[in-house]
């Protein structure tokens, strides 16, 4: 009988244990996360738009359906980003993800505080590498730093009425992503 | 032989614990740091780079983006105010005002986060395309059949959740109670 509690009693500790590196693992080995759904139709570091949130065809769950979505996935392995998006009538948004789906950062045109969103997206280590008197004179431009070498740019526009969605289509067409080194940008 | 079966059974256990306890926790979306205002539940630190490994477990599952904390902040209802499943069967409210915000949008989502599909392809509103009354609440029905004034139709299905989404707004991990954050009731009228 005490064998049996002992069974019992040490596999719910080893179901802890489970339970945790589980919990801690699910993020690394999920395949059907929306990175890797969108991995699988955006290019890198270029914007996309994505279709609007419709009943059938949602790629991603919880859409918000009053907003028009862009995406520009990036890999910052061969250097730093370049990103701009003029603002919308309403309301534009953009949030930073991490290659696991993360929200490190999201800046709204409000806080922008200009009719264009710029910004230079980076690693650390690329922004320690930076020149020491560019970074002073680059006061005004946005430094934003990844914690991982691959993510998600989410661009969106709103909506305010059905009517507006070709209007916040069209001024996510603006919006540009490119690697700061790359020799076609220059 | 009776020590093999034994740490068989262990072994037996320890999986079904740990994998269960896994499964539960990261579909039905527990995690910390939730503030809870009437029926509608948002965790703002999912939109931030302190998310907690549950959340983390629970997006990677579902495949969703969350909402960043600098663009906005989600609240998400599956209930009414007196605890009943929201159910697209019956006529239900969602009355009052919304935090302050710069825009808001209330959408329906079935179980999944799928939006559910009608005639008129209404899935939400936003703040803009409300009808308020003169004091500036407003009154929203969600029924199946049509009904005056800010109808959203439910297609008929039995479950359903409500999100409403602040964007640009004070309401954050630092919102605590009601006068922080006045979310609208959700009232269950009528039932079939």
């Amino acid at each position: 009988m005490i064998r049996w509690l002992f069974a019992i009693l040490a596999g719910l500790v080893l179901g802890g244990i489970v339970h945790l590196v589980s919990v801690l693992a699910l993020p690394r080995v999920a395949t059907k996360d929306a990175y890797s759904r969108l991995a699988a139709i955006t290019p890198v570091n270029a914007v996309s738009q994505l279709p609007l949130a419709e009943p059938r065809n949602a790629l991603l769950p919880f859409q918000d359906p009053a907003f028009a979505t862009a995406v520009c996935r990036y890999d910052l392995t061969s250097g730093s980003l370049k990103f701009s998006v003029p603002v919308s009538q309403a309301y534009t948004s953009v949030s930073f993800y991490t290659r696991n789906d993360v929200a490190y950062y999201a800046i709204n045109d409000r806080s922008a505080g200009r009719r264009v969103i710029e910004l230079d997206l980076m690693t650390p280590e690329q922004r320690a590498e930076l020149p020491e008197e560019e970074d002073v004179t680059a006061a005004d431009r946005l430094i934003i730093e990844s914690p991982t070498l691959t993510g998600l740019i989410i661009i969106k526009a709103l909506a305010a009425e059905p009517d507006l969605m070709a209007q916040a289509r069209a001024s996510l067409l603006a919006a540009t992503c490119r690697l700061q080194n790359d020799p076609a940008a220059r | 032989m009776r020590l093999i079966f034994i740490s068989l059974i262990a072994l037996i256990v320890a999986t079904a614990v740990g994998l269960g306890a896994t499964w539960m926790t990261s579909t039905r979306g527990i995690s910390f740091g939730a503030i809870t205002i009437g029926a509608w539940t948002a965790w703002p630190r999912t939109g931030t780079a302190d998310i907690d490994p549950y959340a983390r477990a629970a997006i990677a599952r579902s495949g969703e983006l969350p909402i960043g904390s600098g663009d906005g902040v989600a609240f998400i209802a599956r209930t009414d105010d007196n605890g009943r499943q929201l159910d697209g069967r019956c006529d239900i409210t969602v009355s009052g005002i919304t935090p302050a915000a710069r825009f808001w949008t209330l959408t329906l989502y079935d179980a999944r986060g799928n939006l559910v599909s009608n005639s008129l392809q209404r899935y939400g509103f936003t703040s803009q395309e409300i009808v308020r009354t003169a004091d500036g609440s407003f009154d929203i029905r969600i029924a199946p059949r049509s009904r005056s004034g800010n109808w959203l139709p439910t297609g008929g299905l039995d479950r359903y959740l409500l999100v409403v989404r602040l964007y640009d707004t004070p309401v954050g991990a630092a919102t605590r109670s009601q006068r922080d954050a006045p979310m609208p009731a959700i009232t269950t009228v009528a039932c079939p």
